[in-house]
Protein backbone atom coordinates (compact mmCIF):
# COMPACT_ATOMS: atom_id res chain seq x y z
CA UNK A 1 0.00 0.00 0.00
CA UNK A 2 0.98 3.44 -0.71
CA UNK A 3 1.81 5.88 2.76
CA UNK A 4 -0.47 8.77 2.57
CA UNK A 5 1.27 11.14 5.18
CA UNK A 6 -2.11 12.58 6.13
CA UNK A 7 -2.93 9.53 7.62
CA UNK A 8 0.80 8.90 8.90
CA UNK A 9 0.07 12.13 11.00
CA UNK A 10 -2.88 11.54 11.86
CA UNK A 11 -2.89 7.85 13.54
CA UNK A 12 0.36 9.34 15.05
CA UNK A 13 -0.35 12.55 16.64
CA UNK A 14 -4.05 11.50 17.93
CA UNK A 15 -2.28 8.12 19.19
CA UNK A 16 0.04 10.00 21.60
CA UNK A 17 -2.55 12.59 22.46
CA UNK A 18 -4.83 9.24 23.35
CA UNK A 19 -1.97 8.12 25.54
CA UNK A 20 -1.26 11.59 26.99
CA UNK A 21 -4.94 11.63 27.86
CA UNK A 22 -4.79 7.92 29.63
CA UNK A 23 -2.10 8.43 31.76
CA UNK A 24 -2.65 12.08 32.75
CA UNK A 25 -6.23 10.30 34.04
CA UNK A 26 -3.92 7.43 35.81
CA UNK A 27 -1.87 10.19 37.82
CA UNK A 28 -4.41 11.94 39.02
CA UNK A 29 -6.05 8.63 40.61
CA UNK A 30 -2.90 7.77 41.78
CA UNK A 31 -1.48 11.19 42.81
CA UNK A 32 -4.55 12.22 43.77
CA UNK A 33 -4.15 15.87 44.78
CA UNK A 34 -0.57 16.62 45.39
CA UNK A 35 -0.40 17.46 41.93
CA UNK A 36 -1.17 21.36 40.25
CA UNK A 37 -3.92 21.71 38.18
CA UNK A 38 -1.55 23.51 36.10
CA UNK A 39 0.14 20.02 35.02
CA UNK A 40 -3.10 18.80 33.94
CA UNK A 41 -4.72 21.91 32.05
CA UNK A 42 -1.11 21.90 29.90
CA UNK A 43 -1.35 18.04 29.21
CA UNK A 44 -5.31 18.57 28.21
CA UNK A 45 -4.59 21.51 26.31
CA UNK A 46 -1.17 18.83 24.81
CA UNK A 47 -4.09 16.41 23.84
CA UNK A 48 -5.95 18.82 21.99
CA UNK A 49 -3.60 20.54 19.69
CA UNK A 50 -2.31 16.96 18.93
CA UNK A 51 -5.63 15.78 17.99
CA UNK A 52 -6.70 18.68 16.60
CA UNK A 53 -3.51 18.86 13.89
CA UNK A 54 -4.40 15.13 13.34
CA UNK A 55 -7.66 16.25 12.26
CA UNK A 56 -5.69 18.58 9.97
CA UNK A 57 -3.78 16.12 8.89
CA UNK A 58 -6.77 13.78 7.79
CA UNK A 59 -8.36 16.36 5.63
CA UNK A 60 -5.53 16.22 3.20
CA UNK A 61 -6.04 12.55 2.67
CA UNK A 62 -9.67 13.57 1.47
CA UNK A 63 -10.63 14.17 -2.21
CA UNK A 64 -13.55 16.29 -1.17
CA UNK A 65 -13.40 17.66 2.86
CA UNK A 66 -15.71 19.67 2.66
CA UNK A 67 -17.70 16.76 2.87
CA UNK A 68 -16.00 15.54 5.84
CA UNK A 69 -18.86 15.61 7.76
CA UNK A 70 -21.25 13.15 6.12
CA UNK A 71 -18.51 10.56 6.93
CA UNK A 72 -20.81 10.13 10.26
CA UNK A 73 -23.04 9.07 8.54
CA UNK A 74 -22.88 5.06 8.20
CA UNK A 75 -21.51 4.54 11.87
CA UNK A 76 -23.41 0.81 11.69
CA UNK A 77 -21.28 -0.90 9.27
CA UNK A 78 -17.93 1.61 8.96
CA UNK A 79 -15.58 1.80 11.34
CA UNK A 80 -13.97 4.66 9.42
CA UNK A 81 -17.04 6.50 10.46
CA UNK A 82 -17.03 5.33 13.96
CA UNK A 83 -13.48 6.82 14.47
CA UNK A 84 -15.19 10.27 12.90
CA UNK A 85 -17.52 10.02 15.87
CA UNK A 86 -15.44 9.18 18.79
CA UNK A 87 -12.51 11.59 17.52
CA UNK A 88 -14.52 14.95 18.10
CA UNK A 89 -16.07 13.07 21.29
CA UNK A 90 -12.74 12.47 22.81
CA UNK A 91 -11.59 16.26 22.30
CA UNK A 92 -14.63 17.28 23.43
CA UNK A 93 -13.62 15.80 26.90
CA UNK A 94 -10.39 16.21 26.64
CA UNK A 95 -11.34 20.01 25.99
CA UNK A 96 -13.75 19.94 29.00
CA UNK A 97 -11.44 17.91 31.74
CA UNK A 98 -8.86 20.88 31.20
CA UNK A 99 -11.07 23.43 31.50
CA UNK A 100 -12.18 21.38 34.94
CA UNK A 101 -8.81 21.79 36.30
CA UNK A 102 -8.13 25.13 35.24
CA UNK A 103 -11.69 26.41 36.44
CA UNK A 104 -11.56 24.08 39.94
CA UNK A 105 -15.27 23.17 38.50
CA UNK A 106 -14.77 19.27 39.93
CA UNK A 107 -15.44 16.32 38.26
CA UNK A 108 -12.36 16.05 36.87
CA UNK A 109 -12.24 11.95 37.77
CA UNK A 110 -15.43 10.99 36.09
CA UNK A 111 -14.52 13.08 32.77
CA UNK A 112 -10.44 11.95 33.21
CA UNK A 113 -12.71 8.58 33.39
CA UNK A 114 -15.25 8.77 29.79
CA UNK A 115 -11.95 10.28 28.84
CA UNK A 116 -10.06 7.34 28.95
CA UNK A 117 -12.93 4.86 27.97
CA UNK A 118 -13.41 7.38 24.45
CA UNK A 119 -9.62 7.21 24.32
CA UNK A 120 -9.72 3.18 24.27
CA UNK A 121 -13.21 3.04 21.84
CA UNK A 122 -10.74 5.56 19.66
CA UNK A 123 -7.93 3.54 19.41
CA UNK A 124 -10.07 -0.19 18.97
CA UNK A 125 -12.07 2.18 15.75
CA UNK A 126 -8.60 3.76 14.17
CA UNK A 127 -7.15 0.27 14.47
CA UNK A 128 -10.13 -1.68 12.98
CA UNK A 129 -9.95 0.64 9.79
CA UNK A 130 -7.07 -1.01 9.33
CA UNK A 131 -8.16 -4.54 11.04
CA UNK A 132 -11.22 -5.30 8.86
CA UNK A 133 -9.51 -4.93 5.52
CA UNK A 134 -10.43 -8.73 4.91
CA UNK A 135 -7.96 -8.67 2.07
CA UNK A 136 -4.88 -7.27 3.47
CA UNK A 137 -4.02 -10.11 5.52
CA UNK A 138 -1.22 -7.93 7.46
CA UNK A 139 -3.25 -5.44 8.84
CA UNK A 140 -6.49 -8.08 9.29
CA UNK A 141 -5.33 -9.67 12.53
CA UNK A 142 -6.17 -8.47 16.09
CA UNK A 143 -2.14 -7.66 16.60
CA UNK A 144 -3.28 -4.62 14.35
CA UNK A 145 -5.88 -3.31 17.12
CA UNK A 146 -3.16 -4.42 19.91
CA UNK A 147 -0.49 -2.61 18.51
CA UNK A 148 -2.56 1.03 17.53
CA UNK A 149 -3.27 0.53 20.85
CA UNK A 150 -0.03 -0.29 22.82
CA UNK A 151 1.86 2.03 20.76
CA UNK A 152 -0.49 5.25 20.98
CA UNK A 153 -0.17 4.23 25.08
CA UNK A 154 3.70 3.82 24.98
CA UNK A 155 4.20 7.29 22.71
CA UNK A 156 1.86 8.96 25.15
CA UNK A 157 3.39 7.93 28.32
CA UNK A 158 6.58 8.89 26.29
CA UNK A 159 5.28 12.10 26.02
CA UNK A 160 3.86 12.61 29.68
CA UNK A 161 7.92 11.69 30.83
CA UNK A 162 9.04 14.58 28.57
CA UNK A 163 6.60 16.55 29.35
CA UNK A 164 6.82 15.77 33.33
CA UNK A 165 10.45 16.26 33.03
CA UNK A 166 10.00 20.14 32.13
CA UNK A 167 7.19 20.73 34.80
CA UNK A 168 6.69 18.18 37.06
CA UNK A 169 10.86 16.92 37.59
CA UNK A 170 9.15 14.65 40.82
CA UNK A 171 7.03 12.56 38.14
CA UNK A 172 9.82 11.68 35.64
CA UNK A 173 11.38 8.77 38.00
CA UNK A 174 8.08 6.71 38.47
CA UNK A 175 6.53 8.04 34.62
CA UNK A 176 10.11 7.01 33.32
CA UNK A 177 9.94 3.14 34.65
CA UNK A 178 6.25 2.99 33.23
CA UNK A 179 6.89 4.43 30.26
CA UNK A 180 10.01 1.60 29.66
CA UNK A 181 7.40 -1.40 30.42
CA UNK A 182 5.08 0.11 27.93
CA UNK A 183 7.39 0.61 24.82
CA UNK A 184 9.13 -2.75 25.61
CA UNK A 185 5.40 -4.25 25.49
CA UNK A 186 4.88 -3.00 22.56
CA UNK A 187 8.15 -3.83 20.62
CA UNK A 188 7.07 -7.60 21.47
CA UNK A 189 3.52 -7.29 19.96
CA UNK A 190 4.71 -4.89 17.08
CA UNK A 191 8.00 -7.18 16.77
CA UNK A 192 5.21 -10.45 16.74
CA UNK A 193 3.36 -8.00 13.87
CA UNK A 194 6.32 -7.86 11.76
CA UNK A 195 7.44 -11.58 11.96
CA UNK A 196 4.15 -12.62 11.21
CA UNK A 197 3.84 -10.16 8.17
CA UNK A 198 7.39 -10.93 6.74
CA UNK A 199 6.09 -14.76 6.87
CA UNK A 200 2.77 -14.70 5.50
CA UNK A 201 1.93 -16.36 2.49
CA UNK A 202 -0.72 -14.75 0.15
CA UNK A 203 -4.11 -16.43 0.09
CA UNK A 204 -4.68 -14.79 -3.04
CA UNK A 205 -2.40 -16.05 -6.49
CA UNK A 206 -2.45 -14.74 -10.27
CA UNK A 207 -4.23 -18.01 -10.67
CA UNK A 208 -7.13 -17.10 -8.52
CA UNK A 209 -7.00 -13.70 -10.04
CA UNK A 210 -7.25 -15.08 -13.58
CA UNK A 211 -8.93 -18.53 -13.01
CA UNK A 212 -6.50 -20.00 -14.76
CA UNK A 213 -4.50 -23.05 -13.76
CA UNK A 214 -0.61 -22.91 -14.91
CA UNK A 215 2.06 -22.34 -12.40
CA UNK A 216 3.63 -20.12 -15.26
CA UNK A 217 1.45 -16.69 -15.80
CA UNK A 218 3.43 -13.53 -17.09
CA UNK A 219 2.25 -10.24 -17.40
CA UNK A 220 2.40 -8.60 -20.51
CA UNK A 221 0.17 -5.77 -20.32
CA UNK A 222 -1.96 -3.89 -17.59
CA UNK A 223 -3.89 -1.91 -19.93
CA UNK A 224 -2.66 1.44 -19.65
CA UNK A 225 0.84 2.84 -20.25
CA UNK A 226 1.53 5.57 -17.89
CA UNK A 227 0.25 4.03 -14.85
CA UNK A 228 -3.34 4.24 -13.25
CA UNK A 229 -4.98 4.99 -9.67
CA UNK A 230 -4.00 1.44 -9.01
CA UNK A 231 -0.29 2.00 -9.12
CA UNK A 232 -0.24 5.00 -7.25
CA UNK A 233 -2.29 3.76 -4.74
CA UNK A 234 -1.42 0.43 -3.90
CA UNK A 235 2.40 0.42 -4.26
CA UNK A 236 4.46 2.58 -2.27
CA UNK A 237 7.38 2.98 -5.21
CA UNK A 238 10.38 2.38 -3.00
CA UNK A 239 13.47 0.57 -3.37
CA UNK A 240 14.13 -3.04 -0.90
CA UNK A 241 16.51 -1.34 0.45
CA UNK A 242 14.65 1.78 1.21
CA UNK A 243 11.89 -0.28 2.89
CA UNK A 244 14.95 -2.10 5.13
CA UNK A 245 15.99 1.54 6.35
CA UNK A 246 12.84 2.52 7.13
CA UNK A 247 12.33 -0.89 9.17
CA UNK A 248 15.63 -0.23 11.07
CA UNK A 249 14.53 3.57 11.52
CA UNK A 250 11.27 2.29 13.46
CA UNK A 251 13.34 -0.03 15.05
CA UNK A 252 15.73 1.44 16.74
CA UNK A 253 14.06 5.58 17.00
CA UNK A 254 10.60 3.79 17.45
CA UNK A 255 12.09 1.57 20.64
CA UNK A 256 16.17 1.13 21.38
CA UNK A 257 16.59 5.05 21.86
CA UNK A 258 13.15 5.63 23.69
CA UNK A 259 14.14 3.06 25.60
CA UNK A 260 17.29 4.12 26.52
CA UNK A 261 15.94 7.70 26.14
CA UNK A 262 13.31 7.60 28.71
CA UNK A 263 15.68 6.35 31.32
CA UNK A 264 18.74 8.75 30.72
CA UNK A 265 17.46 11.92 28.78
CA UNK A 266 13.33 11.92 29.26
CA UNK A 267 13.18 15.24 27.65
CA UNK A 268 14.52 14.13 24.39
CA UNK A 269 12.81 10.63 24.19
CA UNK A 270 9.21 11.74 22.84
CA UNK A 271 10.91 13.66 19.64
CA UNK A 272 13.23 10.90 18.92
CA UNK A 273 10.06 8.26 19.45
CA UNK A 274 7.75 10.09 17.68
CA UNK A 275 9.88 9.95 14.86
CA UNK A 276 10.61 6.53 14.90
CA UNK A 277 6.72 6.06 15.31
CA UNK A 278 6.14 7.48 11.93
CA UNK A 279 8.68 5.21 10.12
CA UNK A 280 6.51 2.51 11.69
CA UNK A 281 3.05 3.69 10.32
CA UNK A 282 5.32 4.08 7.05
CA UNK A 283 6.22 0.60 7.32
CA UNK A 284 3.00 -0.54 8.54
CA UNK A 285 1.49 0.80 4.87
CA UNK A 286 4.46 -0.56 3.10
CA UNK A 287 4.43 -4.34 4.54
CA UNK A 288 0.61 -4.84 3.51
CA UNK A 289 0.55 -6.51 0.21
CA UNK A 290 -3.17 -5.63 -1.80
CA UNK A 291 -4.31 -8.79 -3.99
CA UNK A 292 -4.87 -6.14 -6.61
CA UNK A 293 -1.31 -5.25 -7.42
CA UNK A 294 -0.97 -9.32 -8.80
CA UNK A 295 -3.19 -7.45 -11.49
CA UNK A 296 -0.47 -4.93 -12.06
CA UNK A 297 2.89 -6.30 -12.23
CA UNK A 298 4.10 -5.34 -15.85
CA UNK A 299 3.19 -2.01 -17.64
CA UNK A 300 3.54 -3.18 -20.71
CA UNK B 1 -34.19 -10.75 -7.04
CA UNK B 2 -32.27 -9.38 -10.38
CA UNK B 3 -28.60 -9.27 -10.23
CA UNK B 4 -27.38 -7.67 -13.28
CA UNK B 5 -23.94 -9.05 -14.90
CA UNK B 6 -21.18 -9.32 -17.20
CA UNK B 7 -19.89 -12.84 -18.48
CA UNK B 8 -16.52 -12.59 -20.69
CA UNK B 9 -15.46 -15.17 -22.73
CA UNK B 10 -11.79 -15.24 -22.44
CA UNK B 11 -12.01 -17.94 -25.20
CA UNK B 12 -13.78 -14.95 -27.69
CA UNK B 13 -11.81 -12.14 -26.56
CA UNK B 14 -8.72 -10.56 -28.74
CA UNK B 15 -8.09 -8.12 -26.62
CA UNK B 16 -8.85 -4.97 -29.32
CA UNK B 17 -9.85 -2.64 -26.27
CA UNK B 18 -13.04 -1.26 -28.09
CA UNK B 19 -15.11 -2.43 -24.64
CA UNK B 20 -12.47 0.02 -22.64
CA UNK B 21 -12.97 2.77 -25.38
CA UNK B 22 -16.65 2.67 -25.70
CA UNK B 23 -16.92 2.40 -22.13
CA UNK B 24 -15.09 5.58 -21.63
CA UNK B 25 -16.59 6.79 -24.38
CA UNK B 26 -19.95 6.84 -22.92
CA UNK B 27 -18.82 7.25 -19.38
CA UNK B 28 -17.47 10.86 -19.89
CA UNK B 29 -20.19 11.74 -21.49
CA UNK B 30 -22.62 11.43 -19.54
CA UNK B 31 -24.64 13.37 -16.91
CA UNK B 32 -22.66 11.30 -14.13
CA UNK B 33 -19.46 13.62 -15.42
CA UNK B 34 -16.14 13.06 -17.08
CA UNK B 35 -13.72 10.68 -16.84
CA UNK B 36 -10.93 12.45 -16.61
CA UNK B 37 -7.68 12.21 -19.13
CA UNK B 38 -4.25 13.96 -17.34
CA UNK B 39 -1.27 14.47 -19.80
CA UNK B 40 -3.23 12.36 -22.62
CA UNK B 41 -0.67 13.38 -25.20
CA UNK B 42 2.38 13.93 -23.23
CA UNK B 43 4.99 11.70 -22.16
CA UNK B 44 3.16 10.19 -18.93
CA UNK B 45 -0.54 9.87 -19.93
CA UNK B 46 -2.97 9.06 -17.17
CA UNK B 47 -6.55 8.61 -16.49
CA UNK B 48 -9.53 7.27 -15.07
CA UNK B 49 -11.45 3.94 -16.85
CA UNK B 50 -14.14 1.42 -15.60
CA UNK B 51 -12.74 -1.00 -17.65
CA UNK B 52 -9.47 -1.86 -18.81
CA UNK B 53 -8.01 -5.12 -20.29
CA UNK B 54 -4.54 -6.62 -19.66
CA UNK B 55 -2.78 -9.17 -21.18
CA UNK B 56 -1.14 -12.34 -19.27
CA UNK B 57 1.04 -15.00 -21.02
CA UNK B 58 0.73 -18.21 -19.85
CA UNK B 59 2.70 -21.61 -19.85
CA UNK B 60 6.31 -21.48 -21.21
CA UNK B 61 7.55 -21.05 -24.99
CA UNK B 62 6.63 -22.93 -27.24
CA UNK B 63 3.26 -24.10 -24.92
CA UNK B 64 2.34 -20.28 -24.74
CA UNK B 65 -0.95 -18.64 -24.84
CA UNK B 66 -1.73 -15.09 -24.88
CA UNK B 67 -4.90 -14.47 -22.21
CA UNK B 68 -6.65 -10.94 -23.11
CA UNK B 69 -8.30 -10.36 -19.45
CA UNK B 70 -11.12 -7.76 -19.24
CA UNK B 71 -11.21 -6.30 -16.02
CA UNK B 72 -14.08 -4.24 -14.46
CA UNK B 73 -16.21 -3.99 -11.65
CA UNK B 74 -17.33 -7.33 -11.05
CA UNK B 75 -20.98 -5.92 -8.52
CA UNK B 76 -20.32 -8.53 -6.33
CA UNK B 77 -22.98 -10.25 -4.55
CA UNK B 78 -21.40 -9.57 -1.01
CA UNK B 79 -19.29 -6.52 -2.13
CA UNK B 80 -16.81 -5.82 0.61
CA UNK B 81 -16.28 -1.91 -0.23
CA UNK B 82 -19.91 -1.28 0.44
CA UNK B 83 -20.01 -1.43 4.47
CA UNK B 84 -16.58 0.17 4.84
CA UNK B 85 -17.85 3.26 2.95
CA UNK B 86 -18.00 6.26 5.57
CA UNK B 87 -20.99 8.34 3.87
CA UNK B 88 -23.03 5.47 2.60
CA UNK B 89 -21.72 6.78 -1.14
CA UNK B 90 -21.16 3.42 -2.42
CA UNK B 91 -23.91 1.12 -2.23
CA UNK B 92 -25.75 -1.64 -4.00
CA UNK B 93 -28.72 -1.30 -5.40
CA UNK B 94 -31.43 -3.90 -4.12
CA UNK B 95 -33.52 -3.49 -7.72
CA UNK B 96 -30.82 -4.85 -9.63
CA UNK B 97 -27.74 -5.41 -7.59
CA UNK B 98 -25.28 -2.69 -9.49
CA UNK B 99 -23.09 -1.71 -7.15
CA UNK B 100 -22.77 2.29 -7.09
CA UNK B 101 -20.50 5.21 -6.00
CA UNK B 102 -23.33 8.33 -5.37
CA UNK B 103 -20.72 11.18 -6.46
CA UNK B 104 -22.44 13.89 -4.67
CA UNK B 105 -21.59 12.25 -1.35
CA UNK B 106 -18.29 10.64 -2.23
CA UNK B 107 -15.73 12.47 -0.25
CA UNK B 108 -12.92 10.39 -1.94
CA UNK B 109 -11.32 8.86 1.02
CA UNK B 110 -10.35 5.97 -0.96
CA UNK B 111 -11.15 2.97 1.76
CA UNK B 112 -13.80 1.63 -0.63
CA UNK B 113 -10.71 0.95 -2.93
CA UNK B 114 -8.65 -0.38 -0.35
CA UNK B 115 -11.25 -3.02 0.98
CA UNK B 116 -11.84 -4.31 -2.84
CA UNK B 117 -9.33 -7.26 -3.71
CA UNK B 118 -9.96 -6.58 -7.26
CA UNK B 119 -8.85 -3.30 -7.66
CA UNK B 120 -11.79 -2.07 -10.09
CA UNK B 121 -11.82 1.28 -7.98
CA UNK B 122 -10.27 4.04 -9.12
CA UNK B 123 -10.25 7.87 -8.04
CA UNK B 124 -11.05 10.35 -10.34
CA UNK B 125 -7.99 12.47 -10.36
CA UNK B 126 -10.18 15.72 -11.40
CA UNK B 127 -13.07 15.26 -9.59
CA UNK B 128 -11.62 13.49 -6.43
CA UNK B 129 -14.42 11.09 -6.12
CA UNK B 130 -14.38 7.30 -6.43
CA UNK B 131 -15.47 6.03 -9.93
CA UNK B 132 -16.65 2.42 -11.53
CA UNK B 133 -17.73 0.97 -13.73
CA UNK B 134 -22.05 1.24 -13.10
CA UNK B 135 -23.24 -1.68 -16.14
CA UNK B 136 -23.86 1.94 -17.76
CA UNK B 137 -26.93 2.19 -15.34
CA UNK B 138 -28.02 5.18 -17.43
CA UNK B 139 -28.27 3.53 -21.00
CA UNK B 140 -30.08 -0.03 -19.77
CA UNK B 141 -32.99 1.45 -18.73
CA UNK B 142 -33.67 4.13 -20.81
CA UNK B 143 -36.66 3.43 -22.66
CA UNK B 144 -35.94 6.24 -25.83
CA UNK B 145 -33.39 3.02 -27.11
CA UNK B 146 -34.37 0.66 -29.05
CA UNK B 147 -34.80 -2.74 -26.95
CA UNK B 148 -31.78 -4.08 -28.37
CA UNK B 149 -29.43 -1.13 -27.55
CA UNK B 150 -30.24 -1.18 -23.78
CA UNK B 151 -26.81 -2.85 -23.06
CA UNK B 152 -23.94 -1.74 -21.26
CA UNK B 153 -21.40 0.18 -24.01
CA UNK B 154 -19.12 -2.82 -23.31
CA UNK B 155 -21.09 -5.56 -24.84
CA UNK B 156 -22.39 -3.59 -27.69
CA UNK B 157 -18.61 -2.84 -29.11
CA UNK B 158 -17.54 -6.04 -28.18
CA UNK B 159 -17.26 -7.33 -32.35
CA UNK B 160 -16.30 -10.85 -31.53
CA UNK B 161 -19.37 -11.28 -28.91
CA UNK B 162 -16.91 -11.54 -25.75
CA UNK B 163 -18.97 -9.56 -23.39
CA UNK B 164 -22.52 -11.08 -22.38
CA UNK B 165 -24.86 -9.07 -20.11
CA UNK B 166 -28.45 -10.18 -17.96
CA UNK B 167 -29.70 -11.26 -14.86
CA UNK B 168 -27.49 -14.42 -13.10
CA UNK B 169 -30.04 -15.15 -10.59
CA UNK B 170 -32.31 -15.89 -13.59
CA UNK B 171 -31.47 -19.52 -14.22
CA UNK B 172 -32.92 -19.20 -17.66
CA UNK B 173 -30.88 -15.85 -18.83
CA UNK B 174 -28.37 -16.31 -21.82
CA UNK B 175 -25.53 -15.32 -19.05
CA UNK B 176 -27.06 -18.06 -16.65
CA UNK B 177 -26.83 -20.69 -19.21
CA UNK B 178 -23.47 -19.57 -20.27
CA UNK B 179 -22.07 -19.74 -16.89
CA UNK B 180 -23.65 -23.35 -16.41
CA UNK B 181 -22.77 -25.12 -19.44
CA UNK B 182 -19.18 -23.65 -20.41
CA UNK B 183 -17.34 -23.53 -16.98
CA UNK B 184 -18.29 -20.42 -15.88
CA UNK B 185 -16.18 -19.41 -12.92
CA UNK B 186 -15.58 -16.02 -10.43
CA UNK B 187 -12.67 -14.27 -9.87
CA UNK B 188 -10.74 -14.66 -6.69
CA UNK B 189 -13.61 -17.30 -4.71
CA UNK B 190 -10.59 -16.74 -1.96
CA UNK B 191 -11.83 -13.31 -1.00
CA UNK B 192 -15.58 -14.60 -0.37
CA UNK B 193 -16.85 -11.68 -2.68
CA UNK B 194 -19.29 -13.92 -4.61
CA UNK B 195 -19.09 -11.78 -7.72
CA UNK B 196 -21.78 -11.82 -10.17
CA UNK B 197 -19.42 -10.98 -13.02
CA UNK B 198 -18.25 -14.32 -14.51
CA UNK B 199 -15.76 -15.31 -16.73
CA UNK B 200 -15.60 -18.02 -19.09
CA UNK B 201 -12.18 -20.39 -19.86
CA UNK B 202 -10.19 -20.63 -22.73
CA UNK B 203 -11.19 -23.74 -24.32
CA UNK B 204 -9.69 -26.19 -26.92
CA UNK B 205 -11.56 -28.06 -29.55
CA UNK B 206 -9.23 -31.45 -29.95
CA UNK B 207 -11.29 -34.32 -32.03
CA UNK B 208 -11.09 -37.40 -29.37
CA UNK B 209 -9.82 -40.27 -31.45
CA UNK B 210 -8.68 -43.55 -29.60
CA UNK B 211 -6.84 -45.42 -31.89
CA UNK B 212 -8.95 -48.47 -32.17
CA UNK B 213 -11.54 -45.72 -33.25
CA UNK B 214 -9.31 -46.56 -36.59
CA UNK B 215 -9.89 -50.44 -36.71
CA UNK B 216 -13.45 -51.08 -35.87
CA UNK B 217 -15.75 -52.42 -38.02
CA UNK B 218 -17.29 -48.83 -38.50
CA UNK B 219 -15.05 -46.99 -39.37
CA UNK B 220 -14.85 -45.92 -42.93
CA UNK B 221 -11.55 -45.38 -43.62
CA UNK B 222 -10.33 -49.31 -42.12
CA UNK B 223 -8.50 -51.04 -44.33
CA UNK B 224 -9.81 -54.80 -44.93
CA UNK B 225 -8.60 -57.35 -43.23
CA UNK B 226 -5.49 -55.65 -41.37
CA UNK B 227 -4.60 -56.53 -38.48
CA UNK B 228 -5.35 -54.58 -35.06
CA UNK B 229 -2.07 -52.28 -34.94
CA UNK B 230 -2.89 -49.43 -32.63
CA UNK B 231 0.88 -47.63 -33.40
CA UNK B 232 0.62 -47.63 -37.15
CA UNK B 233 -2.59 -45.92 -38.24
CA UNK B 234 -3.10 -45.89 -41.91
CA UNK B 235 -1.37 -43.75 -44.58
CA UNK B 236 -3.12 -41.73 -46.94
CA UNK B 237 -1.95 -44.23 -49.90
CA UNK B 238 -3.06 -47.35 -48.22
CA UNK B 239 -6.57 -46.03 -47.92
Amino acid sequence: MHPALSVLFLTTLIGAGQGLFIALFLLELLGGSSLSSGFFVGGSAIVVVLCVLGLIASFFHLGHPERAWRAAAMWRTSWLSREVIALPAFMGVAFLYGAAHWSGAGFTLALGLLGSILSIVLFVCTAMIYAAVKVLKEWSHPLTVVNFTLLGCASGACLTTSYAAFFAPALVAPLSQATFSLIALSLVTRGAALVRNATLKPTSTLQSALGIRHPRIVQKSQGAMGGSFNTREFFHGKSATFVRGVLITLLFAGFVFPLILVLTVPMLAFAVQYAGLLAERWYFFAEAQHPQNLYYQTVS
Amino acid sequence: MTQLALVIDLNVCVGCHACVTNCKQWNTSGAAGSLSDLDPYGADPNGTFFNRVQTFEVGEYPNTETVHFPKSCLHCEDPPCVPVCPTGASYKRKSDGIVLVDYDKCIGCKYCSWACPYGVRELDEKRQVMTKCTLCVDRIYDMSLPEDRRKPSCVLACPPGARLFGDVHDPESAISIAIRERGGYALMPEAATKPSNHYLPRRKTTLNLRDDDLCRSDNPHRIDGAPFEPNLPPIAEEL
